[in-house]
């Protein structure tokens, strides 16, 4: 069993969890991901180590409410124990001197963008960051991605806090300001990965997506998670996550993330009824 | 000389109507009279030639005399000192090809049914000796060594098992939440019930075999650091995990899974009681399987137990080499599983949301022998014709996940990723590390498998006592 050391609920719906996991936490690098698993009769879900504490023996994960194990994980409370904690799994993000940087963050990709933004800074890069999310009420961790930028610009899409619009407004700015930028790293839904490659493909300039298909086992034994980049076959769990934005088929990526939709309204549907009983 | 009986017992089995709607075991076991009739069949050959058919030498005919004898705790005895997981082969053998073969009562078509009475006696102490009882003798003494067993399937709980009846001091490091490896992710439950592998590794532990759960060696702890964190040797029975696909057109549908993954969340995750269990998984009407070994037919099969109205076994030989057990192939179709031989898939095609609708195949036709010896299947020309499907499950083989063997420094592997080690000893070409079952085979069978870590455990065993 994996005790949860801290509980901290960051917006509505977002919470993050610090667990204790000395293994885990003695190999994790920035980009790396855990399968947990709450019991006996709970999925296996995947979720971006968002921070790790060597000496302390902890990692840190932020995870979103979106269906039943989600949803059954934020009823946990500080000393509750998960059943599974399996990790760190996936290749580690791609850290090197580039040169400038821009990080964009998009809803509960704030939390996995931080590792990899504070991994670059080290690595001596000029980072740019761009956090952005649905409305104020959403936002958090400004200030741990403050703390790992050069400059953070937020927006909001309906312009209750910094800019009004959504992460690519200024993604674009940035490149067309002239100024060198060297490589973008993307993390967040679907679409707005999506977006920010096509953006930036038409400048020629390197992005890095985090893709989260469908997992199991994230070792790479189902092939559950497979998606096509530069029209192969990779298996994200083990080839990935991370992955050259413009090579992605998100078509498929988008499709994929589908194939449950009726039994995740139902599994849903079956956690609220039992819960409310 | 008494007159030879060659009237083997049948086994119950559940009725195949009924079966095919519920994941409760085919296979009813022997009542204790039938055990006794079977057993008095036996000879009792001075040259015995059953237990050169088997890959563990169990000693059959021994236990066989002590069911005659009706001293069931004798029998456990003798079947466990030889083979730690009865319960299992008893069921998953492929009897057929192995101590049944080799028989002496073979020649005359009824060799002693050894499969069932393993798995009689396997149950009875199940159902007879309280677990406390049942537990092993005395712990030897501890040799003051350390190994490492990566991987708990059949390989790596015999090898687990016997070293440490050896006295050495073993851990199982296991990338999932359980224990068993194939056996619990792969095998369904109505061929192996799950609770049955569980008491199976349970007395491995108790044998005092440490297992760690959620152990992914290569990312938590690499092969070497394992062995600089104070293991003397190593053992790697990581099996061939990694699915393989036929690479056509439309592979990556909604609705086309890889047997793993198929199997993975129906036995494992439990797929087949959702939403009790969080797990889901696709149920076909028209469900195509692609394969015709062990695997397709325990798709095939799961797929049916889900609801699917059609099932059908793609394969592009023809029956007589469909590599699954005979028996297996038999309870598919009683099941009402329809096989479509000679025939082999071109591309699947897609609707609008991206879903499978239908496998567009060829007719084959056999050629001339290929290196395995079978006749090579050949595309008949303008053949093409599309079968309606809705789900796809690609059983086309698996072979070792890279994992291990891309992080670890010096360990030889062929170009089906296997990882070659010394046929007798399960000595690698690195230092201090072992290996065997599938990893080294490509996937075979769980017996082959556990003759593996038996022979690994006693190389190890030797090495340490140098
Ligand atoms: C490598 C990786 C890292 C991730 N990191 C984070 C993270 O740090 N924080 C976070 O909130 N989310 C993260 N996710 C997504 C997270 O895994 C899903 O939100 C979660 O599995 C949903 O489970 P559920 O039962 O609550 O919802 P469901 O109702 O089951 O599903 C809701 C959505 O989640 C997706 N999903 C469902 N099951 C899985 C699964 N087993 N694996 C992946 N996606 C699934 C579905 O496509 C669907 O869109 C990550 C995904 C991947 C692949
Ligand atoms: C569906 C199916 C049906 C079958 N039916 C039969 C049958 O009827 N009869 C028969 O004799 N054989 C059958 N087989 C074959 C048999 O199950 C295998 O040959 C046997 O299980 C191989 O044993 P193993 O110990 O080598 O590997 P496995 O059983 O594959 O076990 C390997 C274990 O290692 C773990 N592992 C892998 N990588 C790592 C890592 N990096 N770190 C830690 N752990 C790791 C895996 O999770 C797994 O638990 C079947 C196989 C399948 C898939
Ligand atoms: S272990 Fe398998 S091969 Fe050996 S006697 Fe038992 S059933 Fe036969
Ligand atoms: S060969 Fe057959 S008949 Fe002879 S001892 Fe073995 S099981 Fe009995
Ligand atoms: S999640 Fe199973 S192979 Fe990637």
């Amino acid at each position: 069993m994996y005790k949860i050391l801290e509980r901290e609920d960051l917006v509505p719906g977002i919470h993050l969890f610090k667990m204790a996991a000395p293994a885990v936490a003695a190999k994790a690098q920035a980009g790396q991901f855990v399968v947990v698993r709450i019991d006996e009769r709970g999925e296996r879900i995947p979720l971006t180590i968002a921070d790790w504490d060597k000496d302390e023996g902890t990692v840190t994960i932020v995870f979103m409410e979106v269906g039943a194990t989600t949803a059954r994980l934020a009823l946990l409370e500080k000393g509750d124990a998960i059943a599974d904690f399996v990790g760190p799994l996936g290749v580690p993000a791609e850290i090197d001197n580039y040169g400038t940087v821009v990080c964009v963050a998009g809803g509960v990709g704030a939390a996995p963008v931080a590792p990899v933004a504070r991994a670059l800074k080290d690595a001596g890069n000029k980072i740019i960051t761009i956090l952005g999310a649905r409305s104020q009420d959403l936002l958090f961790w400004e200030d741990v991605l403050k703390g790992v930028s050069d400059r953070l610009i937020v927006t909001t899409d309906d312009g209750s806090y910094g800019r009004k619009g959504v992460v690519t407004g200024p993604l674009k700015e940035l490149l067309e300001s002239g100024d060198k930028i060297d490589r973008v790293v993307a993390i967040g839904p679907v679409v707005m990965m999506k977006f920010c490659s096509l953006t930036t493909a038409p400048f020629g300039v390197k992005t890095i997506v985090s893709l989260n298909p469908i997992m199991v086992d994230g070792t790479g034994m189902c092939g559950c998670c497979r998606v096509s980049v530069d029209g192969e076959t990779k298996f994200a769990c083990v080839d990935g996550p991370d992955f050259d934005g413009h090579k992605v088929d998100w078509e498929l990526l988008a499709a994929r993330q589908r194939i449950y939709i009726d039994e995740e309204k139902c599994a849903y549907e079956e956690w609220r009824k039992s819960h409310a009983a | 000389m008494a007159k030879l009986n060659l009237n083997r017992v049948e086994m119950p089995r559940q009725d195949p109507r009924k079966r095919g709607k519920n994941f409760n075991e085919v296979a009813l076991g022997y009542s204790p009279e039938q055990a006794q009739e079977e057993a008095g069949r036996c000879i009792q050959c001075k040259k015995r030639n059953c237990v050169a058919g088997c890959p563990v030498e169990v000693d059959i005919p021994d236990f066989i005399q002590a069911i005659r004898d009706g001293d069931m705790p004798e029998a456990v005895r003798i079947l466990k000192s030889k083979n730690a997981l009865p319960g299992i082969c008893g069921r998953v053998c492929p009897q057929e090809s192995q101590c049944e073969e080799t028989c002496t009562l073979a020649k005359k078509e009824a060799p002693i049914a050894i499969g069932r009475l393993e798995r009689f006696v396997a149950d009875w102490e199940r159902g007879n000796v309280p677990q406390a009882a049942s537990s092993p003798p005395a712990r030897p003494r501890p040799s003051g060594k350390k190994v490492a067993v990566v991987g708990s399937g059949p390989a790596g709980l015999t090898a687990a098992a016997d070293l440490a009846r050896l006295g050495h001091g073993v851990t199982i490091f296991e990338a999932l939440h359980v224990a068993g490896g194939v056996l619990m992710y792969g095998i369904p439950e109505f061929r192996l019930p799950k609770e049955i592998v569980q008491a199976e590794v349970e007395f491995v532990a108790s044998l005092g075999a440490r297992i760690e759960l959620d152990s992914v060696v290569g990312k938590l702890a690499t092969l070497d650091e394992i062995l600089a964190n104070g293991y003397d040797a190593v053992f790697l029975g990581t099996g061939a995990g990694l699915p393989m696909f036929l690479n056509i057109n439309g592979e990556n549908l909604n609705g086309i899974y890889s047997a793993n993954e198929f199997l993975t969340r129906v036995n494992l995750m439990k797929a087949y009681k959702f939403p009790e269990y969080d797990t889901p998984v696709k149920v076909g009407k028209k469900v195509a399987v692609v394969g015709g070994g062990n695997v397709a037919m325990d798709s095939a099969r799961c797929a049916l137990r889900l609801g699917a109205d059609d099932v059908y076994i793609i394969y592009r030989r023809s029956e007589v080499e469909l590599p699954a057990r005979r028996e297996e192939v038999e309870n598919a179709q009683e099941e009402g599983i329809q096989f479509k031989l000679l025939t082999n898939p071109k591309q699947f095609l897609g609707n609008e949301q991206n879903w499978v609708v239908g496998a567009e195949c060829y007719e084959m036709e056999l050629g001339e022998p290929d290196d395995s010896g079978r006749r090579r299947p050949v595309v008949k020309k303008g053949s093409e014709f599309v079968i309606d499907v809705d789900e796809v499950i690609v059983a086309l083989g698996t072979r070792p996940n890279p994992l291990i063997a891309s992080t670890t420094v010096g360990l030889e592997t062929t170009k089906y990723g296997t990882v070659v080690a010394d046929e007798e000893t399960g000595k690698t070409v690195k230092d201090k590390v072992w290996a065997g079952g599938d990893i080294v085979t490509g996937s075979t069978t769980v017996i082959s498998a556990m003759g593996a870590g038996k022979r690994a455990a006693a190389s190890i065993d030797e090495y340490l006592r140098g």
